[in-house]
């Protein structure tokens, strides 16, 4: 399966997500730059973490308008999948692919730590190698992720299991000293309604060897590699 | 030429994490009096457009857009000849 690696300038985690996909899931993978627009064959794109154009404005506000972006949700729209990490899910919410918008962590505090979540949802994509409410150990790294969505529109997720993951204390507690960031229902990752659009404020790609601290993250990439090949 | 400021700002109904720290920052400087703080950004613009109501329209949609995000922000801008 053939995986695209998103290029914006001031990515910094396009490379951590080319080694896993090309060296640990061993699948063929190509580094995408944000000025092309046609795309190759692509099964399943990752528009990865970062700070594109330097977080100006608002983050992924610039980058939602790189020449590469209408060509992304082209393929999103035709049911391509999608998955974007850290800045990657800012830059779909402000696409307009994913639903919502990201406020400043309410301590004004850049976070990097491991926190754990909950996946909610297991039909997707994204995580149907995961037991229903299985809790995942990965690391967040962002100053920006706190989720935010009015009454509709989180009434609306909440209906259409569009919420997969949730911040939650190592015992699966959903509660608000294990949300990092404020973020609204303890929001970490939401897919659009289709469900072939995923973004997730913690990083799948740094968590995907035991040498780091966890494999958890590599259950999602796996799960995508899983969906594909069973289409 | 007309040159526009354009001021953004979280919806009300948005919570303001930085507007609460000043808040508190001013209140321990002794500035009891102070009730809110809401932090915005403020965008100046020169613009080769003669006509005001051209201009408010580009505004508009540069705002809409780009400029601030309608699903937390709000915008407002005023413009003056130069």
């Amino acid at each position: 399966m053939k995986f695209g690696v998103v290029v914006f300038p001031g990515s910094n985690c396009d490379q951590d997500c080319f080694y896993v996909v090309k060296d640990v899931l061993k699948q063929p993978v190509k580094y995408i730059w944000h000025k092309d627009t046609e795309l190759d064959n692509f099964d399943c794109i990752i528009l990865p973490g970062g700070f594109s154009y330097g977080d100006y404005l608002r983050t992924g506000a610039v980058a939602r308008f790189s020449p590469v972006m209408d060509s992304i949700i082209d393929f999103a729209n035709r049911g391509g999948i999608v998955i974007g990490i850290c800045n990657g899910f800012q830059i779909l919410l402000e696409s307009g692919l994913l639903p919502g918008a990201m406020l400043r962590n309410t301590n004004l505090h850049f976070i990097c730590k491991y926190v754990y979540i909950k996946t909610e949802n297991i039909k997707t994509p994204f995580t149907n190698l995961c037991k229903k409410n299985q809790i995942l150990k990965i690391p967040i790294a962002h100053n920006e992720g706190n989720y935010y969505i009015d009454d509709d529109g989180l009434k609306s997720l909440e209906k259409n299991g569009q919420i997969v993951f949730r911040y939650c204390s190592p015992d699966g507690d959903v509660n608000k000293e294990s949300n990092p960031n404020s973020a609204l229902a303890n929001i970490a990752g939401i897919i659009n309604r289709e469900g072939n659009v995923l973004g997730m404020m913690p990083h799948p790609e740094r968590s995907s060897e035991a040498e780091l601290g966890s494999e958890d993250g590599f259950l999602i990439l796996r799960s995508i590699l899983k969906w594909l090949g069973s289409k | 030429m007309l040159k526009a400021e354009i001021y953004i700002t979280l919806k009300k109904t948005v919570a303001d994490p930085q507007g609460l720290t000043i808040k508190h920052a001013l209140d321990s400087l002794g500035y009891k009096e102070v009730e809110e703080v809401r932090i915005g950004k403020l965008v100046t613009v020169k613009l080769n457009i003669n006509d005001k109501k051209e201009a408010e329209q580009r505004l508009n949609e540069m705002c809409k857009k780009l400029l601030a995000n309608p699903i937390i922000e709000d915008y407002s801008f005023k413009i003056e000849e130069v």
